[in-house]
């Protein structure tokens, strides 16, 4: 029996005095695509990146693949592809150089035929060459993607992935990432775009003032979801 | 630490008066500086606490590095305060002891030259407290420093060794200064400095007390958002 | 582990390269405090070589304590410090990554500030060369040992362009004077005086590389 790719109990983290994140309880396992909804403000984006281990809980546990995420060991690490609302992707350097350098962090066997097939799905092959400074909104955000997922994570964090990406894009990272579910990598993201992650996702779960107030198995019917989540987020208010 | 706390004032107030008393009363006036050099028994053991201040910060931010405990932090925040306190009393003891002596207020002596820029490390630490930004990542920040600081000390002791301009005649009288030649000047400097370390302790114990009873209030006010 | 030191060194030095920005205001900085040091002392061609090396160190220290915020300005665009510490990449390797790239860009700096002071200040340093270039490397290590490690501290606070050279200028100490009395001793020909000042020097590299590699995780994480 594998260990689940994140255990949470009663996470908190505090930023100057208020608590984002109050309690947050959370189960997720290899093969689910966990999708997070909220208000802004609700703590989605620091959840994530506690569970990336960027930032330290002020409170709580945290396992990741079985290992206790404070010691923040190279190998679970690995395992973590993080996206977040910045690319972490440098304007000076070109897409490539940017793939490249990351290939050389995360030691990525065979970087140059891996960063070859991520630039192919991400559409960036043309623009490969170019400093990063110059790519629009969409290009940055498939390139944070390509780099998120160029070592090949088993757990990962998206912060609104879908943001700024044209509708053949999104389905492309859609398609993506149904895939990966269905081999066994853990992905909790979150999202505006209630609709096109309904159908897709195993979970469903509803941030709310710092802990999960509302969570449901399997895909949802989005008039139902959002009648749900009026229904928390007014009725928490 | 309650004990510590009701005891210390007393304890410093005690020593230091029987301090005064020998310093103005008993002990007998140097024989080649006069009366100014009594001063020295003001100076000598204020530099004392100050080294112990900047110690003690030293060993708090290792201990919250280490173990995260919120306690050494204002341990090392008050023994900061206090050292630079000290420190600014050493510096302005020294050019009034100098003055009548060596007829200028300041030279560059390895021991002045050193008290200077240990006053600079600490007020900067100061400075980061203050300025450092508002997340709780400062108080690591400063710690770091506190650390470097203390490792900095030797290597500042050789390289101002380093500096000429030395007058011969100053090394010698301050020197001079130490090779004390009554017993009871040698009496009269360790009851001075336990005066001044008591002193030091106390006003650190006040301003660690005061900052925990700061951080009381912001989690009380943070309580009472939330309600 | 010197992979991964000789993969940030080569990153930042090939994002100094395209935009030139760190390396311009360093020898465009360098050139002015050389200039200004010596119309502000305006020495007599006699007195002027003795002046030299106190000349060189103190454009050196300013210059690079203006220019060394450069490392951790660059990876708060986009959040690439993000990525770099969700990657398995262990802080100390970060910090001697960041040091490398800062002890190259300020050894070019030197390599133009120290003609510089030879031709205006009439210093003769071409015998010694050699020496000179040991003195400086020395303390360009030193200097972007304790500079690499608060540079990270100060990139987010207020008055950082203040609260850099407060922080670090009292703790360079050691650096200035040594290198300022190895120069001397240098110039006049012979190291055998410098024994001392070099010792500090090294003393001073060895602490704080080591202090750096071990404290610069306490600085980044969050």
């Amino acid at each position: 029996m594998s260990a689940p790719a994140i255990l949470a109990r009663g996470l908190r983290r505090d930023f100057g005095g208020v608590a984002v994140l109050a309690r947050v309880d959370l189960t997720v396992e290899p093969g689910e695509l966990l999708v997070l909804l909220g208000p802004n403000g609700a703590g989605k984006t620091t959840l994530l990146r506690v569970l990336a281990t960027l930032l330290r809980p002020s409170g709580g546990t945290l396992q990741v693949f079985g290992e206790d995420a404070s010691r923040r060991s190279p190998a679970t690490r690995r395992l973590i592809g993080h996206v977040g609302h910045e690319s972490a992707c440098y304007p000076d350097l070109s897409g490539r150089e940017n793939l490249e350098f990351y290939a050389g962090l995360y030691d990525v066997p065979n970087a140059e035929d891996r960063i070859a097939e991520l630039l192919r799905w991400s559409g960036l092959e043309a623009a490969a060459r170019r400093p990063v400074r110059v790519y629009s909104r969409g290009m940055t955000q498939r390139l944070a993607l390509a780099r998120a997922l160029l070592h090949g994570p088993e757990l990962l964090l998206l912060d609104e992935p879908f943001s700024g990406l044209d509708p053949a894009a999104a389905q492309r990272l859609q398609s993506l990432l149904a895939e990966l579910a269905r081999a066994g990598h853990a992905i909790v993201l979150s999202t505006h775009d209630v609709e096109r992650v309904a159908a897709v996702a195993t979970r469903i779960a509803i941030l709310h003032r710092g802990s999960i107030a509302w969570s449901r198995q399997g895909a949802a019917d989005p008039v139902v979801l959002a009648a749900s989540y009026e229904a928390v987020v007014m009725g928490r208010a | 630490m309650r004990v510590l706390d009701a005891l210390l004032p007393w304890a410093a107030l005690v020593v230091m008066l029987l301090a005064q008393w020998l310093i103005f009363v008993v002990v007998p006036t140097e024989a080649q500086m006069g009366i100014v050099q009594r001063i020295f028994y003001f100076h000598v053991p204020a530099a004392w606490a100050t080294f112990l201040c900047f110690f003690v910060v030293a060993g708090a931010s290792a201990v919250y590095l280490w173990k995260g405990s919120r306690a050494a932090d204002r341990l090392a925040l008050a023994s900061a305060e206090v050292g630079v306190l000290f420190c600014t009393l050493v510096l302005v003891t020294g050019p009034i002891w100098a003055r009548p002596i060596w007829g200028v207020w300041w030279t560059w002596d390895p021991r002045l030259t050193m008290t200077v820029i240990l006053w600079a490390i600490y007020a900067g630490y100061l400075m980061l407290r203050a300025f450092g930004g508002a997340d709780e990542a400062v108080a690591r920040y400063a710690a770091v420093l506190g650390i470097v600081g203390v490792l900095d000390i030797p290597v500042i002791r050789v390289s101002v060794r380093l500096l000429h301009g030395i007058h011969p005649a100053v090394l010698t009288t301050k020197e001079g200064g130490s090779g004390l030649t009554d017993p009871m000047m040698r009496t009269t400097l360790y009851v001075a400095s336990l005066a001044m370390l008591l002193l030091a302790a106390w006003l650190v114990a006040l301003r660690v007390r005061t900052a925990r009873l700061e951080a009381e209030v912001v989690g009380l006010r943070r309580e009472l958002d939330h309600v | 582990m010197w992979r991964g030191v000789l993969t940030v060194l080569e990153k930042d030095l090939r994002i100094e390269w395209r935009t030139k920005e760190s390396l311009a205001s360093f020898v465009v900085l360098g050139v002015l405090l050389v200039v200004i040091f010596s119309v502000a002392i305006d020495p007599s061609p006699q007195d002027a070589p003795r002046l030299a090396p106190a000349v060189l160190w103190a454009a050196f220290v300013f210059t690079g304590l203006l220019g060394i915020q450069r490392g951790f300005v660059l990876e708060r665009e986009n959040d690439c410090l993000g990525g770099l510490l969700a990657s398995p990449l262990d802080p100390a390797v970060l910090y001697l990554g960041k040091l490398a790239a800062n002890v190259v860009l300020l050894a070019v700096m030197q390599a133009l500030v120290l003609p510089l002071v030879a031709v205006l200040l009439h210093a003769e340093m071409a015998r010694v060369l050699p020496a000179l270039i040991v003195v400086l490397l020395l303390g360009n290590l030193g200097f972007a040992a304790l500079a690499t490690l608060f540079a990270a501290m100060t990139v987010r606070a207020r008055a950082r362009e203040v609260m850099l050279p407060v922080l670090l200028l009292p703790l360079l100490v050691p650096v200035l004077i040594g290198g300022v009395k190895a120069t001397e001793a240098a110039l006049r020909g012979g190291f055998g005086a410098a024994v001392g000042a070099l010792g500090v020097l090294v003393a001073f590299d060895a602490i704080f590389v080591v202090a750096g590699v071990l404290l610069f995780e306490q600085v980044i994480r969050d």
